[in-house]
């Protein structure tokens, strides 16, 4: 123990560390080892196989897409909610406001059947739509609704605080200095939440690939066409396939902590520009 | 004099169009923005209970209160009710160990915390299956003592923990490292033992974040979906929980039934989001409290 912790007076270290560190592995660990364990029962040619059959590639390429697709909605609407519930005033600000974080709140099954009730053709949003024969439920682009709702807070979340601690002197500044609006929006505002609104894309992206309550309702789930790379796991689990079901689920994961490195590298960025 | 405060004012009302929109660039952002949450938040919301009452307040409560749903409510609050308590104990002494000590592997500690986050719940569920199930590393061993975890409550019980594992510390690390160690210390050289610093200095201090975090892991506990489905096996008035009885009542075509379930959950996000605001609000209020006091003071 010494040599692993700087002295210090506070007690508990060995309590503390010790129970963290043992529910930990317990919980997280060892299991997470026991699926990269499982997948690679598999031959190497077996796990290229399964990994890369067309069905696995329709998926990723449904889940991957809709994922990109739903991120980048959130990221312009998101940027305009948090643009405006920190920079204007209107009645029920606080309540929108509260509102935003719905989708973390809410169980995903919940949002999975209330958003294909409106979608169906006979639904309240449906039957708008279905006039311009555009189909959302049980399509691809049903899964893009689903994934917006989900990722809808990350933006918003992000870039709120770094919008409220900047210093309205420099826009004084380059407003002073005959910049017009849109200028000053484009060559200050927007370089200086640049990091913030890429945090927030790529949290809303990553949350979104691994999403599957509120998919499985709206999707249809028909494979090659709208089926999701989690979809296709359960599906795996449910034939017994338990080595396919854990090849897959390494390629998700692989791709998931790709991403969580990129996001540690972006808010690390985040924290260097608010810092400097 | 007059004439001088009057080109103050002037010249602030300008300053304030020079860094702000026009008036109707600023309605509109704000009506894209309304619009924008209502078709996605509120309308769903609002769906949610008018398909519940959409059969009338009998049906309602007759869907509700019979035995498999009732089963689905008891369960569900029994996973959450495990796993909670546990996550806070684990919350707690793993941001003891993270803000108050320095040691090697504590970045290691930390990835470790976040990586439920970047787990897909499909993947939550089926990582306990391989260990648990019925061909998985341990199944021989558990078949032969007769104790089952997938396909019944304790394995529903674990995928509950493992999505809800990050909640409570996420919370508390960024609260105590900003708290420091100095007031611990300062109870530790008056005297006082580990745990009555802990208990009488430490907690009160982490109270509303503590809190703030138990609403969103109960929050998320009590909704889990994906993972709880890969290692609940849908056993009727066994192994269902709330989430799982929606979708069982969604496939069956009884939409009234389990928009009325669904409708439970919609309150507890409700409940939720109101209390959260609430945390959030006092927290502010502290902070600009404490930042006067600083002021006055020097």
């Amino acid at each position: 123990m010494r040599s692993l912790k700087k002295p210090s007076v506070i007690p508990g270290f060995g309590l503390s560390l010790g129970f963290a560190a043992f529910y930990a592995s317990l919980i997280v660990f060892i299991p997470l080892a026991a699926l990269f364990a499982k997948a690679f029962t598999l031959t190497w040619s077996q796990f290229w196989d399964t990994v890369l059959h067309p069905q696995a590639l329709a998926s990723y390429r449904l889940s991957l897409g809709a994922a990109f697709i739903g991120a980048c909605i959130n990221l312009v609407f998101g940027f305009i909610v948090a643009w405006v519930l920190v920079r204007y005033h209107f009645f029920g600000k606080k309540i929108v406001d509260a509102l935003v974080d719905l989708p973390f709140a809410l169980p995903t099954a919940v949002a999975g059947i209330a958003l294909t009730t409106l979608y169906a053709p006979q639904g309240w949003i449906g039957q708008w739509l279905t006039p311009f024969d555009i189909r959302v439920a049980y399509t691809p682009l049903g899964v893009i609704v689903a994934l917006t709702f989900i990722g809808l807070p990350f933006v918003v979340r992000t870039v709120q605080p770094v919008l409220e601690e900047l210093e309205k002197e420099i826009e004084e500044a380059a407003a002073s200095l005959g910049a017009s609006r849109w200028h000053t929006f484009r060559r200050i505002l927007l370089p200086a939440l640049l990091p913030a609104l890429l945090t927030g894309f790529a949290l809303s992206f990553a949350r979104a690939v691994g999403e599957y309550g509120s998919v499985v309702f709206i999707s249809g789930n028909m494979p090659f066409k709208t089926e999701i790379t989690p979809l296709l796991i359960v599906t795996k689990l449910e034939q017994y396939n338990y080595a396919g079901a854990a090849a897959l689920a390494v390629v998700l994961l692989v791709f998931s902590f790709v991403l969580l490195l990129l996001i540690n590298m972006l808010q690390h960025w985040n924290s260097k520009r608010a810092g400097g | 004099m007059a004439g001088a405060v009057s080109t103050l004012g002037r010249r602030q009302t300008r300053i304030n169009q020079a860094v702000s929109e026009p008036f109707w660039v600023q309605l509109a952002l704000i009506s894209v923005a309304l619009i924008f949450l209502a078709l996605f938040l509120v309308v769903p919301l609002i769906a949610v209970f008018k398909e519940a009452f959409s059969k009338g307040l009998e049906v309602y409560l007759a869907s509700l209160t019979e035995p498999d749903a009732w089963h689905a409510i008891k369960l569900t609050l029994l996973a959450a009710g495990i796993s909670v308590p546990l996550n806070v104990i684990f919350g707690v002494s793993a941001a003891w160990a993270i803000t108050k000590f320095r040691f090697r592997g504590k970045q290691a500690l930390i990835t470790l915390i976040d990586l439920p986050f970047a787990v897909s719940p499909v993947v939550a569920g089926l990582i306990y299956v391989l260990l648990f199930g019925a061909q998985g590393w341990l199944g021989p061993w558990l078949a032969e003592h007769d104790l089952k975890i997938i396909f019944a409550v304790p394995g529903i019980v674990l995928a509950t923990v493992f999505v809800t594992f990050p909640f409570v510390a996420r919370e508390l690390i960024p609260l105590m490292e900003e708290q420091g160690t100095s007031y611990e210390e300062a109870s530790l050289t008056l005297g006082a033992t580990g745990w009555q610093t802990f208990w009488r200095v430490t907690v009160p201090s982490i109270k509303w974040g503590l809190l703030y975090g138990i609403i969103l892991c109960n929050a998320r506990a009590m909704g889990e979906f994906g993972a709880v489905s890969v290692v609940s096996g849908h056993i009727r008035g066994q192994t269902n929980t709330l989430p799982l009885h929606i979708e069982i009542l969604y496939n069956e075509y009884q939409f009234a039934a389990s928009f009325a379930a669904a409708s439970i959950l919609a309150g507890l996000a409700l409940v939720t989001l109101v209390v959260k605001s609430l945390l959030e609000w006092q927290h502010t209020r502290d902070r600009e409290k404490a930042k006067r006091a600083a002021a006055q003071e020097t």
